[in-house]
């Protein structure tokens, strides 16, 4: 029996309303709940589920609609208890913090009159919108929102290029200004790299291995992953390089991207080529073979930290990091287990995986993407679970072990699998402990193959740091604990999963080579730029209040802009007061 | 338009709320000031208009007594089935420069105060507070309830009235809510201070009257054991402010909120006197004992005319004393209820500072824009009545101005600017 439980005009996040869900679904008794927004896109959702009913077709955006499925009616009251308690809780615990709390952006900037930063959740149809409105207060945008239409992307750039602003995103994941890790970020030492990157787990994983090795990073500037597209030009990218150039405590410059347009990559690098620092670059799946001038090309996202750890150091750079002992004793592997599955959640992992084994497959290095499927070939699976295909509806799976568990079951149950490769990602915003999430249907898995007289093996790395809220060194410890292999980088996770099923991939000698500059850039920053770099941001978080955590941790000053849809969604109503501005 | 854009009319007309001059000049019988109340039978009633059969039960009880009291009727009985009949006509106070509590019941005869906004030269008026238990307000019509009216006619209005013309130039109201505002009213569910500071001001000018000892010992127990005397004075004082500040006739400026019991009435400063109505709320708050939430009657009178003006429920924060009777949270509670009213309004009135708000400037000038953007209803504090008739007041609470009635007006105000 299907129940419909429609509360008007209350309006939650919607990561508040997965999580929520999330929180209910183990009630006993119930069979399948939902809670969403009523948003058209969400009554899909259900209809999906299977949980669309007569009553839900009433509901508005502005509308909390909570469907359950259960045979039993007293459920019904149990989970609306437990969901009123969940939000009352989390509105409590908003009572004494250190930061205000507004509906406007005019009481944000009247709360915090010299914000220079909006960091913005919103959806992302809306998301634009807002990012428009911070630029035109003059403020740097940092936009986590995804679903932001290239259009979009592009005038918000160009306006931001225009009145010398940074448009960090959209689709923004990860940043680190002065110390402060925004969004979903590892807490990392600060220090003398400057890291600019269009891909968000490559930002996270680089800074984190840089801290693990002892060094530390002035700024991680995103700038989205679409950044080095061809409509876009890497307006951004082009900015945060000569950000980081004039910015005096960065010495070693880092550019992290997934696979770019082939024009803008040559311009960026061009404009690299016209720098006083020197550079570790890294461009997702291509293969380099020399370094040229004052630019060092990775291959792989270890290498790049390594390199820019050597260059903080003054020390020699190696014509090769593939250093690791990648072998493992006695893998034992019964007949036919010949494939790897990779399971990531972070994207750019995934991506550096695929890469790899494709590398090793001698099928090139190019990434394609398939559903999610960044590889799949002769039976080897690489999924980025972050992709939107897992994630509508859903909370990104480095919050919610559930779309990978079912992954890692499933990759069980096919008898050429011979070893499965995962990610742990840590750090602000992701979940507080992901090793014990994981491990019951790890264990499962395990226990499948085995009963099967099969071996399973699994390979992990763990990215974060000391410091992250979730221990890093008790994340590897579980793990081991639980016989995986754990590697201390993606890269040497990946070799040594290939390893077990004897695949290997080649890795050049690169020489330095002389390089001549042939183009001229002006490499002058506008005022506000030097201020955002040379000061820890003054913030207006819009959207998602959880994100303030970090901001207030590592002394940042923070309003939070509980933001909602104008007008509750009516299209009318925000018509009307377009109007009248 | 003659103003450059919205934000620049607003401004005009916030700037004459904070400039306005409100002094209580004097306390006459309503006629005297109303003409409307000279032709034939009249009674004004509080919210936007409605009829005899769309009132709820005090306003109706309310119309009774004010029958009983003009000597219409010999009974209620008969005074009942000629108000049904449609024997008397009924008309807004806001329509004739008046505001009235719950019922808003003023007849001919009842003293009212007059305030007078000396910027704009206009005036408003208001009856008296008649302290609490059977009130008329609340829809009593009993003997006791009448006679009470009758000696505020008799005794207590000519006896202010002559006090107040014994002042120089009659009471600065501004500088009255100044001090009390500091002394923890928000001037709709407190007004004790104000009331004090009404009753210290007045009193010395009442001894000097030539009058019989015994009126002016009962006036002063009057005015000593009503608490929320001075809330009518702050409601005219609202309503010439606000009267004063809609002259601008532009923008998007809140200039008057009230109830009905039916319909929740707003206008706002660029429609004139057109109202926008949408269903009223029903307030939740505390209980007398032996009440509950099913004795409340919806959302009545014109007293949010002080939250129109920025106190009231928008300066929940000054009135530490009586967050309880609004939410459970006490003192944070109030202070987030007047953070987020900020969020909806234009400014912050630097006449009006609260300590407990850090001496920041009460709020001033809803703007029905931010309402409908935001989505946030301006708060109410309010007075709970007995849905039934003569019952009187049975709790305090809040309640919330809907949203409905800013979506219209502005949809109404982008037509006439002919946007749509």
């Amino acid at each position: 029996m299907i129940h419909t439980i429609i509360k008007k005009n209350s309006y939650q996040d919607s990561i508040n309303l997965m999580l929520l869900t999330n929180a209910v679904s183990s009630i006993e008794g119930v069979n399948k709940v939902q809670i969403m927004m009523g948003t058209p896109a969400n009554k899909d959702i259900f209809k999906d589920a299977g949980l669309y009913t007569e009553d839900l077709a009433t509901a508005e955006s502005n509308d909390m609609a909570i469907v359950i499925d259960t045979e039993d009616e007293s459920k019904v009251d149990e989970v609306l208890e437990k969901a009123d308690q969940y939000l009352k809780d989390q509105s409590i615990s908003g009572g004494s913090e250190a930061f205000e709390t507004v509906r406007t952006w005019d009481r944000a900037t009247k709360a915090l009159p010299d914000a220079n930063l909006a960091l913005i959740s919103v959806p992302g149809q809306y998301a634009a919108e807002e990012a428009h409105k911070a630029l035109d207060l003059g403020m740097h945008t940092f936009l986590f929102s995804d679903n932001v239409p290239m259009d979009d992307e592009v005038a918000l750039k160009q306006k931001a290029h225009e009145k010398g602003l940074l448009v960090m995103g959209p689709d923004c994941g990860t940043g680190i200004l002065d110390g402060i890790p925004m969004a979903f970020a590892n807490v990392v030492k600060k220090g003398r790299i400057g890291v600019v990157g269009a891909s968000g787990t490559g930002i996270q994983e680089v800074t984190a291995i840089i801290d693990r090795l002892g060094e530390g990073v002035s700024h991680a500037i995103g700038t989205g992953g679409r950044d080095l597209k061809e409509p876009v030009g890497a307006i951004t990218m082009m900015d945060g390089i000569k950000a980081l150039e004039n910015h005096a405590q960065t010495d070693i410059i880092v550019i992290i991207s997934k696979p770019p347009a082939k024009e803008v990559r040559n311009e960026v690098v061009e404009l690299l080529h016209g720098l006083s620092k020197p550079v570790v670059t890294i461009f997702l799946g291509e293969k380099p073979t020399k370094h040229e001038g004052n630019i060092y090309q990775a291959y792989t996202l270890e290498e790049t930290a390594r390199i820019a750890v050597d260059l903080a150091r003054d020390k020699e750079i190696k014509k090769n990091y593939a250093d690791g002992d990648y072998t493992v004793e006695h893998a034992e592997l019964a007949e036919g287990q010949k494939t790897i599955k990779g399971l990531f959640s972070g994207g750019t992992l995934a991506s550096e995986a695929a890469v790899l084994i494709s590398d090793a497959l001698g099928l090139g290095s190019e990434i394609t993407n398939v559903d999610g499927y960044v590889l799949k070939e002769n039976g080897h699976e690489v999924v980025d679970l972050g992709d939107d295909k897992y994630t509508q509806g859903k909370p990104h799976p480095m919050i919610d072990p559930e779309t990978r568990a079912k992954f890692i079951e499933k990759a069980a149950e096919d008898e050429s699998t011979a070893v499965i490769v995962l990610d742990y990602v840590l750090g602000y915003g992701s979940h507080e402990d992901m090793a014990s999430a994981l491990m019951p249907s790890i264990e499962k898995a395990v226990a499948t193959a085995k009963e099967n007289g099969r071996t399973l093996h699994v390979v992990a790395s763990v990215c974060g740091t000391d410091n992250d809220p979730q221990s890093y060194q008790g994340h590897r410890d579980r793990l081991k604990e639980a016989g995986i292999i754990v590697k201390d980088s993606n890269n040497e996770a990946v070799r040594t999963a290939m390893n077990i099923v004897g695949l290997q991939v080649e890795d050049p000698e690169k020489e330095l080579v002389p390089y001549e500059a042939s183009k001229q850039f002006d490499l002058s920053v506008s005022e506000e730029i030097k201020s955002l770099l040379n000061n820890k941001p003054t913030i207006i978080n819009v959207g998602l209040k959880s994100f303030t955590d970090a901001i207030t941790a590592y002394g940042g000053r923070v309003v939070q802009y509980d933001w909602r849809p104008i007008a509750g969604g009516n299209e009318k109503m925000r018509k009307i007061l377009s109007l009248l501005k | 338009m003659k103003y450059n854009s919205i934000d620049e009319a607003n401004k005009a007309v916030v700037e004459k709320i904070v400039n306005s001059a409100p002094f209580l000049v004097d306390v006459v019988p309503a006629k005297s000031k109303i003409k409307e109340l000279n032709e034939g039978k009249v009674i004004l009633h509080a919210g936007p208009p409605i009829q005899w059969d769309d009132m709820t039960g005090p306003m109706q009880g309310s119309c009774i007594g004010a029958s009983l009291f003009e000597g219409w009727y010999e009974d209620a009985d008969s005074a009942e089935k000629a108000l049904a009949n449609g024997e008397v006509t009924f008309i807004p106070c806001h329509h004739v420069n008046a505001v009235g509590p719950m019922g808003g019941i003023t007849t001919a005869n009842m003293p009212v105060f007059v305030v007078e906004n000396r910027t704009d030269g206009n005036e408003a008026y208001c009856i008296m507070n008649e302290g609490i238990g059977k009130v008329l307000r609340f829809g009593a019509y009993s003997e006791e309830v009448v006679n009470r009216l009758k000696w505020m006619q008799d005794v207590l209005g000519p006896t202010l009235s002559k006090a107040l013309k014994l002042t120089d130039d009659g009471m600065n109201l501004n500088v009255m809510i100044a001090k009390a505002i500091t002394m923890g009213d928000e001037f709709h569910q407190r007004n004790i201070a104000a009331s004090l500071i009404f009753m210290k001001e007045i009193s010395p000018f009442i001894v000097q009257l030539d009058m019989d000892e015994k009126d002016m010992k009962d006036v002063i127990q009057f005015l000593a054991d009503t608490d929320q005397f001075f809330l009518n004075i702050a409601m005219a004082t609202g309503k010439a402010v606000m009267d004063g500040a809609r002259k601008i006739e532009e923008g998007t400026v809140v200039t008057a909120m009230c109830r009905n019991g039916k319909d929740f009435g707003i206008r706002i400063s660029g429609m004139g006197d057109q109202w926008f109505t949408a269903p009223v709320n029903t307030p939740q708050g505390l209980f007398f004992t032996g009440y509950s939430q099913d004795d409340a009657n919806p959302d009545i009178g014109d007293s949010a005319i002080t939250e129109t003006f920025g106190v009231g429920g928008m300066a929940m924060i000054a009135a530490p004393g009586v967050t309880r009777f609004v939410g459970a949270g006490g003192f944070n509670d109030a202070l987030s209820t007047s953070n987020e009213m900020m969020e909806i309004c234009m400014d912050q009135n630097s006449n009006f500072t609260i300590p407990t708000w850090d001496f920041q400037g009460a709020c001033l000038g809803i703007d029905a824009r931010k309402v409908v953007e935001t989505g946030i209803e301006p708060v109410i504090n309010t007075g709970i009545a007995h849905k039934e008739a003569g019952v009187g007041q049975v709790g305090a609470g809040t309640v919330r101005a809907p949203k409905e009635c800013f979506e219209k007006a502005l949809e109404a105000y982008a037509e006439k600017l002919g946007l749509i």
